[in-house]
């Protein structure tokens, strides 16, 4: 059997531990930058705050409704995060942890026991420790799990958060309920396809041929079938594959017009998108990088552009790849255009030592040590020490997060105060 | 093969045989009496946290509860795996904020005890939303 445990409105929910005053009160969470909603407690959405809200459009609608908001706290998620993942490991030894808020468990052997009493025990267990509330899906194959969490979080008065789906019934009845659209990895192509040919729900889509499903939706749709069916075909991911793809992107405080600015932001995404592929111990053999201007900017058309650039050899050197990422910026600048937001994304990531030399390559790890030294002097001294020319030395990140809750669990300056 | 004149060796993959990494070197001296007897050093944490998941920290604020030895500015350490029960020093939320006290489980409402004369008794019944947060199990003070 699988369970698909997940916490409920996670970021809201960690916020509600140290500040139990917004219990029941509407709440949300902004993403980097301040710039959109990307968490709601269910009073926010009840309220029709959506997800993605631009942040300075739903300014008065906060206000008069009396909505808090706050600034995202990654510390403070990661750390609860963390917590909860070591208190679900305590249940089975089989843990994927899916995303900040998700985990898949396997429970192998447990056929004597009452996994669903089991699971209740576990989501209570959760709760008190941790005061994070998660759902708990248990059904046979993985996409039957996430089915029966969605159900669980959504009848949640009947089911007390956790549903189990365990017989024929329980089985084509939650398949019926679940659109094609919400079935676990079903993205919107094949979503608007299937709807096309009438398939509106999970159980319409387990009745198509298998040959059909593996031709037009390759052998991944075949097993996502396969498990609708309860044969669990989706195996547990125990270990977490290296990130594909690694982005630094930001919108600017303000808007930046000049070169020199630019080129300066830029080349710190760039170095930043390096520090991070040496950290997994990653190259990268491409880069994309963008830039665009304000589109909420009345009267101005908007500009947007990005150009994706091949290295001519797999690497994780800030110089390399701010040197491509700057050069790509350049080719996009246009004067007179107010930039607002520009990001580096890197791709076809590869292990570091598996790298692919090229034949007039002269470069085998030309930065390599000059690289660990950087790594380990901001690791000694803290980030931001030591910079390419190019980019500002007085400038540290300067994130907007005006709405920034405590580091409570990570920072002894920061932790509760009791009368 | 043969007749080449050249035998190949190759590899066997199948069977594996592990052998010891003696990362530190091995030095023809004379080794320390006390490697035999290494031993790991003390730690509080170890002492202190008994559960990580469950272990949350606060600081005290005030002086509700000198008797019990919380002063302003004591480290408290948190254990929420612990049930709550009658007389234990725990940290509660009620009417907005945080508070340490002792509780006092009585048949129809619960009593938040300060420790110190100056302060009065909590009375929680239903119409307080009362949270339990946690049970106090170590305090840290500087002396």
């Amino acid at each position: 059997m699988f369970a698909l445990v997940d916490c409920n409105n996670f970021y809201a929910s960690c916020e509600r531990v140290f500040q139990p005053q917004y219990e029941g009160q509407p709440i949300v969470i902004l993403s980097n930058n301040d710039g959109c909603v990307i968490a709601r407690s269910n009073e926010a959405k009840a309220l029709g705050i959506p997800m993605g809200a631009p942040a300075f459009q739903y300014k008065d609608q906060f206000q008069r409704q009396n909505i808090r908001v706050f600034s995202s706290n990654y510390a403070l998620y990661g750390d609860m995060s963390h917590r909860v993942m070591k208190v679900l490991e305590r249940y089975t030894p089989n843990v994927e942890i899916y995303s900040i808020d998700e985990a898949f468990l396997q429970f192998k052997g447990f056929e004597l026991f009452d996994l669903e009493a089991e699971c209740q025990q576990m989501k209570r267990q959760v709760k008190q420790w941790t005061g994070i509330p998660v759902s708990v899906g248990l059904a046979p194959s993985k996409a039957l799990a996430k089915i029966a969490n969605k159900i669980a979080k959504k009848f949640a008065d009947r089911t007390q958060g956790v549903y189990c789906i365990n017989n024929e019934e329980k089985r084509v009845k939650a398949l019926k309920w679940t659109a094609i659209g919400d079935v676990w990895g079903i993205g919107r192509q094949h979503k608007l396809r299937l709807e096309l040919m009438g398939v509106q729900t999970a159980y319409d889509f387990v009745l198509l041929p298998d040959d059909w499903v593996k031709k037009n939706m390759s052998i991944l749709g075949l097993r996502l079938k396969k498990d609708l069916l309860g044969l669990p075909f989706i195996q547990l991911e125990e270990s977490i594959p290296p990130k594909k793809s690694i982005a630094t992107t930001r919108s600017f405080e303000g808007t930046v017009c000049q070169w020199s600015d630019l080129e300066e932001r830029v080349a710190t995404f760039a170095v930043s998108c390096a520090e991070k592929l040496r950290k997994q111990q990653s190259t990268c053999s491409a880069l994309y990088v963008f830039v665009r201007s304000d589109p909420h900017k009345k009267g101005v058309k908007p500009y947007r552009s990005s150009c994706t650039i091949t290295l001519p050899h797999a690497s994780n050197s800030s110089l390399d790849l701010s040197k491509y990422a700057v050069a790509a910026a350049k080719s996009m600048f246009r004067k007179g255009v107010a930039f607002k937001k520009a990001g580096v994304i890197v791709m076809g990531l590869a292990p570091a030592e598996t790298r692919q030399l090229t034949l007039f390559e002269s470069h085998v790890g030309k930065h390599k040590a000059l690289m660990q030294a950087i790594d380990k002097i901001h690791r000694r001294y803290g980030p931001y020490q030591m910079k390419l020319a190019n980019q500002d030395l007085r400038r540290t990140w300067k994130m907007r997060q005006e709405h920034l809750s405590k580091r409570y669990t990570t920072a002894l300056s920061d932790i509760i105060k009791v009368k | 093969m043969q007749d080449s004149g050249l035998s190949f060796f190759k590899p066997n993959a199948q069977t594996r045989k592990m052998l010891h990494l003696a990362q530190e070197g091995i030095s023809a001296g004379f080794p320390s009496p006390a490697d035999d007897f290494k031993e790991l050093r003390i730690s509080i944490d170890q002492e202190v946290v008994k559960n990580e998941e469950a272990t949350f920290y606060a600081r005290v604020s005030g002086q509700s509860m000198q008797g019990a030895g919380l002063d302003d500015g004591d480290l408290l350490v948190i254990d929420r795996s612990q049930e709550p029960q009658d007389k234990a020093i725990a940290v509660c939320f009620v009417d907005g904020e945080f508070t340490v006290k002792r509780l006092k489980v009585e048949k129809d409402c619960v009593y938040l005890m300060p420790e110190n004369p100056r302060y009065q008794p909590i009375k929680v019944t239903e119409d307080n939303q009362l949270q339990i947060w946690g049970v106090v199990t170590y305090v840290v003070k500087k002396v």
